[in-house]
């Protein structure tokens, strides 16, 4: 019969029979609120005991099974909806567990980051927590545009909130209308049910005028938690400079008065070291990322850059430095994740915020490996680093805004800068083709990919545009996509 | 040995047989609850055959008897291609999904586009708009092909096309009109579709809708040019697969 032919099946082929786990978070719906009564006594006496848990020592040999943990009294400290969220972590373990931990020859680095997940609800918070208390304020930003650099010369904590789970979104569509990008929602709705630890630790957040999904969500978002906007233009002219500056400097005092702190030169040069010192890391561990055969997969890559935006940087950065030494090893050993012949992919286009690894876990499914992510949970949170020469405290944020004005979301026009990045990070990575990810209703990716298509067509680089959103319910004809997309990519 | 491509669509089995590279026989039925069974079903008389899938339950076939699986993209480029050897655009529209295809001189594809989320644009779409005008699907058709009246549809969504079409009634359109005008919003559509992603070659119409002879002429006037239907255009990503898999014997 024919099974025996059977045995020629590449092993490509049968991993895409693998099945294609998907987070779908359920938070079910709030009903009777049940919450443990935490004495004040008892949140102490954990804080305590938790500071000595996130020091992400993982034991070596003793292979417990991976698992998200839970806090209950510190989520009730927090006023979380408790019933409801304690279901998260059970589910996300699960998750994590099919799509990262089931990966074969990961990286022992690794270890940090998965320990970074593993505390995410829970000795990361405590960390936020404790703080706090120590006068510290806990800024929750949304954007890339977002200077953190004077967060952290004013001696806050910045973190990045963006919303990446289907779960929260019926809560968000309670209110705001249900045609506007899931990021959006995703992140309002984990505030309006009080569904995300982080959330609840933010003293204020920091929004920004950059697409009108969030400019105007802000509005709303305020009644539930002090936000606060920056105007960002939607222009590079010299006069959009001006008033970048502008935007930069209120940006700066508003900090000092929350921090209740003002930043001196010496802070800011300190604080601009640390965080270009973070986006060396990671632009180096991209560069690594790019040899080919690959020494570390797409998806862990993600999760590296997804756990960047709420982990301390210099932890962060050491430990990127400590992957990277691995990675080092591993490409001169020739120890790959995957062999030379995977076909590499690059995606470009809007952010992947956590949870949200859904087309990375189709593209490595289906036999291939993502190579890059020209995206703001990627290289353009990266790519470019603040020039120290700034003598006094007006150079300095005169540096600072040319650095971030050469961030090129969609949202400027025009953005011919990005088509060229997008076109160069191809070339580095070592890509045979491109996915550029539009998350539904982000006009602005969504009309770029336009450009960005006759741009790849002139170069000859294979192109594909997609458009989805959080809910499981597109998995397959992704898959089907993403398979035509391969097939077509190898002939 | 007979080679067979079965193309296991959400709604319909098909089922191509090659034996020597001809097509002895072609078959289709509804996917049913379990499709797998189906299928099963569909192969037994041919048996032994080496088989290949393609379609959206590729994967469970092959968990089952498959040996090979190809996306339904490249089943269609290969199935069209069989058919035309000149062909670099294939319009594959089934009863859930529609799709666009682009091929360069080779046969090799270049691009293509779905559109799988919304029932406008499908064999779907018709059938409510059919049923909500008392047609049954040849019908249709031939009612349409009847009115030489333009009466103005809003609604491409099948939600609101169907409430459309109640209202249109009750203004009292004749339904052989509001039949023509369903046609031509569904061509005008599909046309977009084609014009998107550029037209090149010779054109292969495919997939069960390429049987409503009143949606095909429509097309080729709109387009200005000659579309190739296959005879039996439901089971183009059958044959595909089938000669997928004999070319790599
Ligand atoms: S995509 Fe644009 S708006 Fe969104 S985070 Fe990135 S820079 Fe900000
Ligand atoms: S992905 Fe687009 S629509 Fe969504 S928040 Fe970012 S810029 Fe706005």
């Amino acid at each position: 019969m024919h099974m025996v032919s059977c045995a020629s099946l590449s092993t490509k082929q049968m991993q895409i029979k693998n099945e294609i786990h998907i987070i779908n978070l359920t938070f079910p719906q709030r009903h009777e609120t049940f919450r443990h009564s935490t004495t004040g006594n008892e949140t102490i006496a954990r804080s305590a005991t938790q500071k000595q848990k996130t020091t992400h020592n993982r034991s070596k040999g003793m292979s417990e099974p991976f698992e998200i943990k839970a806090d209950t009294a510190l989520w009730a400290s927090l006023d979380m909806d408790v019933e409801r969220f304690k279901n998260v972590p059970p589910t996300l373990t699960q998750a994590f567990t099919s799509i990262f931990l089931s990966q074969q020859n990961r990286p022992e680095k690794m270890a940090y980051f998965d320990e970074m997940i593993s505390n995410i609800f829970s000795g990361r918070i405590q960390e936020m927590v404790d703080a706090k208390a120590e006068g510290r304020p806990v800024i929750g930003t949304f954007c890339v545009y977002v200077p953190e650099e004077i967060v952290h010369a004013a001696n806050g904590v910045c973190v990045g909130l963006c919303g990446g789970s289907p779960g929260s979104i019926p809560d968000a569509e309670k209110i705001l209308p249900r045609n506007i990008c899931p990021m959006v929602k995703s992140a309002f709705g984990f505030k309006v049910g009080k569904i995300c630890p982080f959330f609840q630790v933010v003293d204020i957040v920091y929004g920004e005028t950059t697409c009108d999904a969030k400019k105007k969500t802000w509005e709303l978002l305020n009644d539930y938690v002090p936000t606060h906007v920056m105007e960002i233009p939607q222009m590079k002219r010299e006069r959009d400079k001006q008033l970048w500056v502008e935007e930069v400097i209120d940006f700066k005092s508003a900090i000092e008065k929350q921090c209740d702190k003002v930043i001196s030169n010496a802070d800011l040069q300190n604080s601009i070291t640390v965080l270009n010192g973070k986006r060396q890391a990671l632009q180096r561990l991209n560069g690594l990322r790019h040899h080919t055969p690959s020494p570390i997969s797409g998806r862990d890559m993600l999760l590296i850059q997804q756990i960047a935006f709420y982990d301390e940087p210099e932890r962060f950065t050491e430990q990127v430095h400590l992957l990277c030494d691995e990675l080092d090893a591993r490409i001169k050993a020739g120890n790959a994740i995957a062999p030379a012949e995977t076909p590499r992919i690059m995606i470009s286009g809007t952010p992947m915020a956590l949870p949200n690894w859904k087309l990375h876990n189709i593209i490595e499914n289906s036999g291939a490996v993502v190579v890059n992510e020209e995206s703001c949970i990627g290289t353009r949170y990266y790519k470019d680093t603040i020039d120290t020469d700034g003598a006094n405290m007006t150079a300095m944020l005169e540096r600072l805004t040319e650095r971030y004005m050469k961030i090129d979301c969609s949202c400027f026009t025009p953005n011919d800068d990005r088509i060229d990045q997008v076109i160069r990070e191809y070339r580095a990575s070592g890509a045979q083709g491109i996915i550029d990810y539009t998350l539904q209703f982000c006009h602005s990716y969504n009309i770029e990919a336009v450009k960005l298509r006759r741009a790849c067509e002139k170069e000859g680089i294979p192109f594909m545009a997609i458009e989805s959103d959080y809910s499981p319910e597109d998995v397959g004809q992704l898959q089907t996509r993403v398979e035509a997309f391969l097939e077509q990519i190898q002939g | 040995m007979t080679v067979l491509g079965l193309d296991l669509g959400s709604r319909a089995i098909k089922l191509a047989a090659l034996h020597k590279g001809r097509l002895v026989a072609a078959t289709s039925a509804e996917s049913g609850f379990e499709p797998h069974r189906q299928a099963e079903a569909m192969i037994a008389p041919y048996q032994p055959a080496r088989i290949a899938a393609t379609g959206y339950g590729r994967h469970l076939a092959q968990k089952h008897f498959a040996e090979k699986v190809i996306t339904e993209i490249k089943a269609h480029a290969l199935g069209a291609r069989h058919h035309v050897s000149a062909c670099q655009t294939i319009l594959d529209v089934g009863g859930q999904d529609s799709k666009v295809i682009s091929l360069d001189t080779r046969g090799q594809v270049s691009q293509f586009q779905m559109n799988d989320k919304c029932a406008a644009g499908t064999g779907r779409f018709l059938e409510i708009m059919a049923a909500s005008l008392g047609y049954d699907l040849p019908e249709f058709a031939a009612a349409a092909a009847t009115s030489e009246q333009s009466v103005p549809i809003n609604s491409m969504c099948a939600v609101f096309a169907e409430s459309e079409v109640v209202s249109l009634r009750n203004r009292g359109f004749a339904p052989a009109d509001i039949a023509r005008a369903i046609h031509l919003a569904i061509a005008e559509r599909l046309v977009g579709m084609l014009e998107r992603i550029g037209l090149r070659g010779e054109v292969v119409f495919s997939g069960g809708v390429a049987r409503n002879p009143f949606l095909a002429k429509i097309l080729q006037e709109k387009l200005g040019r000659p579309l190739h239907i296959p005879p039996t255009p439901e089971i183009t990503g059958a044959l595909g697969a089938a000669l997928f898999l004999e070319a790599t014997l």
